[in-house]
């Protein structure tokens, strides 16, 4: 097994390097399509491989850890680049490359004509290889390294066409703010790991979490930890307060929202605090925290996409959301729960995602659901498996979103407090309504587009892997039908030992609750959904004159809704404004062309005044110089010999 | 036989007025000549040192001073009449052009 683990990540790289060194001179869509999608599917067989031997051996022996050679080692400090493949990482290496291939095919069709159709493809290798690299890492230097790869990845392309209109600016500007966003969570990430290497003296995960157990519950240094790392997560998966960045990352292509800023590198932190499940546990006040940023940010978002126009907008909200809901997960301490709803996300969004791409590339490039409408006859297929994703996410029974939501609801109701089961009820209203008002305006009722745009459906290198995804995002569930279905939780059964540690430590016990209890909250939370789904159409499909009046009535809270609440404003007011104005008017004027140029020019010029009287000496009298000459020599002499 | 301190009297004294001449003097030719001068001074001395220690190493060091002059001799002439191309004089205080 050790000697194909490598390719996981090395053959994506590869891909990258082929494309990214040579896809200009190929000048072949055929050639860089195959290889870019090609890597990444031969990395899922790969993951799959490891995946049965996994299955195949007893739930003791399946954490292996691979080293492939030591990279820093600087005094006690000693970092290996060495991936551990164990029941968590592999889940999430299968999500990756099974996810990321498909959306690797769509593409093929997506990025069709496009003149950087090889650079397209050689950054989403590089973003396989870094995200592979990341939760595989066996180590937290290696996991930040993946961590800032994917974070480079996004950037790149978030910008991708870099020279287009978004919103107020160009594609560029959503991408630093991206990239400057996440910056301030790898700042705490980073805080964090120096904080584990002056605790635990090591930065690899085999050493620091069994030497976390001899600290006890609520332990200071712990809380600071977590709540660091925490810091990163938030960036990363965009929670409250560093969301602001993903609607922005809608800029990129729809491939991009869909693989990075849906399925993968946004569950990257949830990825992460799952891993550090044991040093979470042992900190209760930043399991509270993750619980109720988490709890927030589900609502919150979900109200946003309640009046969003833009169909990648109302994504990207939702994800924002789903965000929130996995992380009230791992803040309950279910932190398979949290995975379950990851794995469940990964399909039923990118599926969402990809949806919505074919809809834009069948209207020209148009994304305003207000100017669709009535696109199930021209595009059939993406309109049936959009709906599959729909009902996913909205949590109806039997698709794979009831099921991972469910547990997530149900653990909030039962480990944590009534609040949370209350603020992820609503949250699941929400979501029923704006997806399915999404689906309404989009691909039900009538026309609401005019000129010369004749919507066809997509090629068939699109419309497969959306079938794919949609049978995933069906049967997904099945991976954790709880026992009170029939079911086995068999997802939560195989992370069962990477977070037993976490769980036995936590002070409540995760329980099987009395099943009647189960089976009332699983009605209400269907019905809640149902309400939801039921609302949407009516209001959308019958009486859209009802949401004109809604609006007007509450115009000041539409508004506000409509605006996202200010924060992008308030944030501009508050910290981007000022940050900019101070440099250009205090620190550009004064500190540098006053104090910096001053210093710079002043030296200039003192030693031009000194010169115009110390250049008088060379009169240019060879004569002169040579009588320099005896002097200094007689000098020297006369100390030779009289000195 | 002649005492090795007159060698070096006369050794010094030719180097003293060829010093003398390259400061004092104004054409580049009288200056070039108390420049050889000074040189064939130094000759001097190797010579007298090395018959004074018997030692053959100061008349190999004078060939190599002979030659090093010729050459010099070739190239300071050169120069000297390339400048007088340039600037119609000889006069060394006219010919202050190395400096700012």
């Amino acid at each position: 097994m050790d000697r194909y683990t490598i390719y996981i990540t090395l053959l994506p790289f590869i891909g990258f390097l082929i494309n990214g060194l040579f896809g200009k001179k190929l000048n072949s869509e055929k050639v860089s399509g195959i290889i870019g999608s090609g890597v990444v599917g031969i990395s899922f067989v790969l993951s799959c491989l490891i995946f049965l031997q996994m299955l195949q051996s007893g739930a003791e022996d399946r954490l292996h850890t691979v080293q492939y050679f030591t990279w820093l080692a600087a005094g006690s400090l000693d970092i290996c680049f060495a991936y551990q493949f164990d029941q968590l990482s592999i889940v999430m290496a299968l999500i990756v490359t099974g996810v990321g291939f498909l959306i690797h095919v769509y593409s093929i069709g997506y990025m069709h004509r496009d003149p950087g159709f090889w650079r397209f493809f050689a950054y989403l290798n590089l973003f396989i290889f870094a995200m592979l690299t990341l939760v595989l890492a066996n180590n937290f230097v290696l996991l930040f390294v993946g961590w800032e790869g994917v974070g480079l990845c996004s950037y790149l392309l978030i910008g991708f066409w870099h020279d287009r209109k978004f919103d107020k600016g160009t594609t560029s500007d959503a991408a630093k703010k991206a990239f400057i966003v996440n910056r301030i969570g790898d700042f705490g990430f980073l805080l964090g790991m120096f904080l584990i290497y002056k605790t635990f003296g090591s930065l690899n995960f085999d050493t620091v979490f069994p030497a976390a157990s001899v600290f006890n519950q609520g332990d200071s240094t712990i809380f600071w930890i977590t709540l660091l790392l925490f810091l990163g997560a938030v960036g990363k998966s965009a929670q409250i307060p560093l969301y602001v960045w993903l609607p922005d990352a809608m800029a990129g292509p729809t491939p991009v929202s869909a693989l990075i800023h849906a399925a993968t590198m946004v569950t990257a932190g949830v990825y992460m605090v799952a891993r550090c499940s044991v040093l979470y546990a042992l900190a209760p006040a930043t399991m509270t925290v993750v619980a109720v940023v988490g709890a927030a940010t589900a609502i919150f978002a979900a109200s946003i996409g309640l009046v969003q126009n833009d169909i990648k907008k109302i994504l990207a909200y939702s994800t924002i959301s789903q965000l929130g809901y996995m992380f009230l997960a791992l803040g309950v301490g279910a932190f398979s729960a949290g995975i379950f709803h990851l794995m469940t996300h990964a399909f039923f969004k990118a599926l969402l995602f990809l949806g919505a791409g074919a809809v834009i590339h069948a209207m020209a490039g148009e994304q305003n659901i207000q100017k669709f409408g009535g696109l199930r006859s021209a595009l059939p297929i993406t309109h049936k498996t959009f709906l599959v994703a729909a009902l996913a996410i909205s949590g109806i029974f039997p698709f794979s979103g009831f099921f991972s939501k469910d547990e997530i609801l149900c653990k909030a109701f039962d480990q944590g407090s009534l609040l949370y089961y209350l603020v992820g009820l609503g949250g699941t209203a929400m979501t029923a309504f704006y997806v399915f008002r999404l689906v309404s305006l989009t691909f039900q009722g009538e026309k609401r587009w005019e000129g010369d745009i004749h919507p066809h459906e997509a090629p068939k290198v699109m419309t497969i892997p959306l079938i794919i995804l949609a049978v995933l995002s069906f049967i997904g569930g099945v991976a954790g039908i709880p026992e009170s279905l029939g079911g086995h939780n068999a997802l939560g059964h195989w992370l069962e030992p990477v977070f037993s540690v976490a769980s036995n430590k936590l002070l409540f016990f995760p329980t099987v609750e009395g099943e009647t209890l189960e089976y009332l909250l699983m009605i209400i939370s269907l019905g809640v959904a149902i309400g939801g789904v039921l609302v949407a159409r009516n209001i959308f499909l019958k009486r859209r004159e009802v949401a004109m009046d809604l609006a007007k009535r509450w115009n000041r809270f539409y508004q506000l809704l409509s605006n996202k609440y200010y924060i992008d404003e308030i944030y501009d007011a508050a910290i981007v404004n000022p940050v900019v104005k101070g440099s250009e008017r205090v620190l550009w004027l004064n500190f540098d062309i006053g104090i910096i140029d001053g210093a710079v020019n002043g030296t200039a010029k003192l030693i031009g005044v000194i010169s115009q009287f110390v250049r008088r000496i060379q009169t240019g009298v060879a004569q002169g110089y040579a009588l320099a000459f005896v002097v200094g020599i007689i000098f020297i002499l006369g100390w030779l010999i009289f000195g | 036989m002649i005492p090795l301190h007159y060698y070096l009297a006369l050794s010094a004294a030719l180097f003293a007025i060829g010093v003398v001449g390259v400061l004092t003097r104004r054409n580049a030719i009288i200056v070039f000549m108390s420049i050889e001068l000074m040189l064939n001074s130094v000759n001097l001395t190797l010579i007298a040192f090395s018959a004074y220690l018997g030692n053959p190493v100061g008349q190999m060091l004078v060939f190599f001073v002979m030659t090093v002059a010729a050459a010099e001799a070739a190239v300071g002439l050169a120069i000297i009449i390339a400048l007088y191309r340039n600037k119609q004089t000889v006069n060394i205080d006219e010919i202050n052009i190395l400096k700012w």
